[in-house]
């Protein structure tokens, strides 16, 4: 998780099942990315949480970091990518094999929660992502293997 | 990270032992299916957080061939077999004779990942007398970063740090600073202690 100001960007490579977040400030150029691997922090089986791998706990604790650094809380809009399943099975397949869907699931709950608008997302599929967000242009560039690069 | 604290190094040595015997193993069928040479590494059993797994392999954006495997039965986990691409169009073409990563290709590094996954995994059960039970195999071709993140999802309910049994296969008569297939396995947190008292040690 991490916040960064224009001209800064931020990114990160290789989302298969988890989910990039985006959340920023258009006009003061500020934008926050937090990258959530599991839909519900309920699943951990360790006495210390990390709040950023989590959906429940990521989303909020992104927007606190995003406020923080000068963002507006009524004018934080959000971007989406990644929840990809990765692997196809035949055979019956566990929550655990649906994980992709189930955090982006979770993550819509969230921003819902919160009153944060998706403005544009990229999500499932059996792609790995590589994502970056430019906060001047509030533009999410997505790199998959087979369909190079674009933009939302 | 509970769990890697009551690990010592006779519990690391049986977890290269089992890379020792699984990979080589595998490394005999792959022989067998494709009548070559084929020599492995000493395994490299290592503890490292969910980044530096990706390095290991190259980055996240790497993009690799891979065939991954749950496992299900008195230990759990997830195994990879994981093929650079130049790779993976050498195994294809020595099994078809086409070059593409057509239809025909993919079915038969599938296949290929299945020999090999399976030849690891029951000599893992012969040599412990567990019972394992792997899934059918799936695979991808994309980014590893994106695949691994499949493999990291029960570990990363207890912690950011994976134990990883890595052993690497070469094609003899290949240039050695080109690792050419990797088998990763990756057992459950909760997996440890039943797989150490398999072979007669236990984990306190």
């Amino acid at each position: 998780m991490n916040v960064v100001k224009s001209p800064d960007v931020i990114r990160t490579s290789g989302l298969g099942s988890c989910v990039g977040v985006v959340i920023y400030d258009q006009v003061r150029e500020v934008a926050g990315l937090a990258h959530v691997m599991l839909p519900d922090s309920k699943l951990a089986k360790s006495s210390e949480l990390n709040i950023a791998k989590y959906a429940d706990t990521a989303v909020e604790a992104l927007v606190e970091r995003v406020i923080k650094e000068g963002g507006r809380k009524n004018a934080l809009k959000a971007k989406l990518a990644g929840g990809a399943q990765m692997f196809q099975f035949s055979t019956a397949t566990s929550d655990i094999m649906r994980i992709g869907p189930r955090n982006v699931e979770a993550v819509k709950q969230q921003l819902r929660r919160l009153n944060i608008p998706i403005v544009a997302e990229d999500i499932g599929g059996s792609s790995g992502r590589t994502i970056e967000f430019n906060p001047r242009t509030c533009l999410l560039s997505i790199r998959t293997v087979n369909q190079g690069v674009q933009e939302i | 990270m509970p769990y890697f604290d009551k690990l010592n190094t006779d519990h690391m040595d049986i977890l290269k032992e089992i890379g020792n015997i699984g990979a080589g193993n595998a490394a005999t069928a792959l022989s067998r299916l494709l009548n070559k040479k084929i020599e492995m590494n000493v395994p490299d059993v290592r503890i490292v957080s969910f980044d530096e797994m990706m390095e290991l392999v190259g980055g996240a954006e790497n993009v690799v061939v891979s065939v991954f495997l749950r496992i299900e039965g008195d230990v759990s986990g997830n195994m990879f077999f994981m093929l650079s691409l130049e790779q993976a169009e050498r195994f294809i073409q020595q099994m078809t004779g086409y070059k593409e990563f057509g239809e025909l290709g993919i079915s038969a590094l599938q296949e290929l990942g299945n020999i090999l996954a399976g030849s690891y995994l029951s000599a893992l059960a012969d040599f412990t007398n567990l019972k394992l039970y792997p899934s059918v195999p799936a695979l991808s071709v994309d980014m590893i970063g994106a695949i691994l993140q499949y493999g990291l999802i029960e570990l990363s309910r207890v912690g950011d740090f994976a134990i990883v049994v890595d052993t690497a296969l070469y094609e003899a008569d290949q240039v050695q600073d080109s690792v050419n297939g990797h088998f990763f396995l990756l057992p459950d947190p909760d997996s440890f202690a039943p797989l150490f008292r398999s072979l007669g040690v236990e984990m306190r």
